[in-house]
């Protein structure tokens, strides 16, 4: 932190340009590499490699970049709300709840949209705002959050929405049951551009607004009474973050299944490299995001020499390590 | 013109069966420094953080120039009223200048960050409250009185006229709970800030504080100057112990109970 220009313009401002380019570079390199190793050149002269390219490589990139990017700004957005370092939407169960409801609409056989947006994100919505409500609730006391409370209440809502998806997967017919699959292992594959652009719709929207509430957010993670007493509106500021995180994560899950972890290491990582100001953390998690999924996503394309791994196996060996890293940096944190 | 006035305050927390304050009356005049004084329990917290504006009235007012509280855009507001809560609990390691720039927020605009200008108030409060050396350790490592002095540098940084706090004092030593009482008689002889503050320190606040509330079980048992309610009669009553004892040495009231 210390070759960091002091004021939080400047610092905003390195912190954008060096994100940026870091994405940029990880979706070429995600662009190119896969079963199918793909020269730019070659995009001209062949309509196969083309075709590849704009039917598969290209949407999956982009679809990683999404999810990535918004995974991890909401995870940085919820351990400021609850200012938890360990919070991100996996483990305080938002990404299970949001499974749980989208399975749930497969199994109801819920294939329609309204207005465009598929019924799904609607079902993993409503699973995920579910989820964040009562683990909010469990963990209150008064006008306080226990921390601790906070944690177990999402580790046991995340194991009983798994259980809930295996057992809808055990009971549905087979197709719907390989559907509901996908939540379990975490996936990115994608054809098309449909998806990704009711996707975006609904996720470019909710970035401007989170990345709005940085200010807010910022005050909030150095403490709540003083933010209130500094113009916060609390109540209203917690609500917004309640609905943006599940509109996020849930519109994630309901296409790619929980991937865990990506909120947890990537704000943090953001944290080290440019301190923990919120205004830098999560646009800066934003970049971030989208740059770490889009090259574990490459990574799980290529590490096996036949097939793929599950991006959520990759993201979750490197998340898991990082989670009992920071539990051992506890003692930098004052309340856990 | 009165700061601020309060007029019948009654508040209720959800679940109590008591109110934790009712029948409050108070004046909190320009450049004056109050007292809140009062057993654990007796209310002291639950009326400084209404008049902050972070717990709202179940009935009475509070007006702040004479406008209601809660009318108050809350960056207004801010301007005018700083609070320092009884502690802390920071969960990310934010360098202590980052705490006190924190305070310039109710000066900017919606979107604007901080400026050299802004960094320059925050080094100033940092500085009215010695705590200059702390500017760039992490809040989470200090000490809980470091804290403190971090925390009422954030409050200063709001340029308040109204200061709110919410014993300031537990937390110091001798000499840092002396020099907080100067820091504030000299905040106000500078600068015209009024004080409104909850404290278990008797003995300093007797020196130099104009005026003393008494709170017991959520009512004002006593007020006046420091003199007139720091007597023994009216000590055993507030603390409900016959055994106190008060003494006046010099500038100060020494206050004591027998064991």
């Amino acid at each position: 932190m210390s070759r960091l220009p002091e004021g939080i313009g400047a610092r905003l401002a390195v912190a954008t340009v060096l994100l940026t380019l870091l994405l940029a570079g990880s979706v070429v390199i995600g662009l190119m590499v896969g079963s199918q190793h793909v020269q730019f050149s070659e995009l001209f002269r062949d309509s196969v490699s083309r075709d590849l390219f704009f039917r598969i490589r290209l949407p999956r990139v982009t679809m990683a970049l999404l999810t990535g990017a918004s995974l991890a700004v909401v995870g940085a957005a919820l351990q400021a709300l609850f200012r938890n370092p360990l919070a991100d939407p996996y483990t305080l169960g938002v990404s299970g709840g949001g499974a749980l409801g989208a399975s749930i609409a497969i199994a109801l056989g819920w294939t329609a949209r309204v207005g465009g947006v598929p019924l799904l994100f609607a079902g993993s919505f409503a699973g995920a705002l579910l989820s964040v409500v009562l683990v909010r609730a469990m963990a209150r006391a008064g006008m306080f959050v226990m921390q601790g409370a906070l944690l177990l209440s999402g580790v046991v809502v995340n194991l009983v929405c798994s259980a809930a998806v295996l057992t809808i997967q055990y009971v549905v017919d087979p197709n719907s049951a390989l559907q509901i699959l996908r939540w379990i292992l975490g996936s990115l594959d994608v054809i098309g551009f449909g998806t990704i652009w009711r996707m975006a719709v609904l996720l470019l929207p909710a970035w401007v607004a989170i990345l709005a509430m940085s200010r807010q957010l910022h005050l909030l993670a150095i403490d709540q009474d003083t933010a209130a007493t500094l113009g916060v509106n609390v109540r209203r500021a917690e609500t917004a973050v309640h609905l943006l995180s599940s509109l996020m994560v849930g519109v994630t899950v309901a296409v790619g299944g929980a991937i865990g972890f990506v909120g947890l290491i990537v704000p943090h990582a953001v944290r080290l490299m440019f301190g923990e100001d919120l205004r830098i953390v999560l646009p800066g998690s934003l970049l971030l995001g989208g740059a770490f999924l889009v090259l574990a996503d490459a990574l799980a394309r290529t590490v096996l020499p036949s097939g793929e791994l599950p991006v959520g196996a990759i993201t979750g060996l490197l998340g898991g390590p990082a989670f009992l890293w920071l539990l051992r940096r506890r003692q930098q944190y004052a309340v856990m | 013109m009165p700061l601020m006035t309060v007029r019948d305050l009654r508040f209720t927390y959800r679940g109590g069966s008591a109110p934790a304050v009712r029948g409050i009356v108070l004046e909190v005049v320009e450049r004056s420094m109050t007292a809140l004084i009062g057993a654990n329990g007796s209310g002291k917290s639950t009326l400084i953080r209404l008049l902050a504006g972070l717990l709202t009235p179940e009935s009475g007012t509070i007006e702040l120039e004479a406008k209601p509280l809660h009318h108050w855009d809350p960056r207004a507001r801010a301007r005018r009223i700083a609070y320092v809560p009884q502690n802390m609990a920071v969960a990310f390691p934010f360098p202590a200048i980052d705490v006190v720039l924190s305070g310039r927020t109710p000066h900017l605009n919606a979107f604007r960050l901080e400026g050299a200008g802004d960094r320059a108030k925050a080094m100033e409060a940092l500085e009215t409250v010695g705590a200059a050396h702390l500017a760039t350790r992490y809040v989470t490592a200090l000490s809980g009185g470091e804290r403190q002095m971090v925390m009422l540098a954030r409050a200063l940084a709001q340029e308040p006229s109204l200061l709110l706090l919410d014993e300031p004092s537990a937390a110091l030593d001798l000499k840092h709970r002396a020099a907080l009482i100067r820091t504030l008689v000299r905040l106000r002889a500078e600068r015209s800030v009024s004080v409104v503050m909850v404290t278990h320190d008797l003995q300093l606040t007797s020196a130099a504080f104009d005026r003393i509330v008494a709170l017991r079980c959520g009512e004002i048992s006593a007020e006046g100057s420091p003199d007139e309610v720091l007597q023994r009669q009216k000590l055993a009553e507030i603390y409900s112990d016959p055994g106190v004892q008060a003494l006046r040495v010099g500038s100060q009231t020494v206050i004591w109970t027998e064991l």
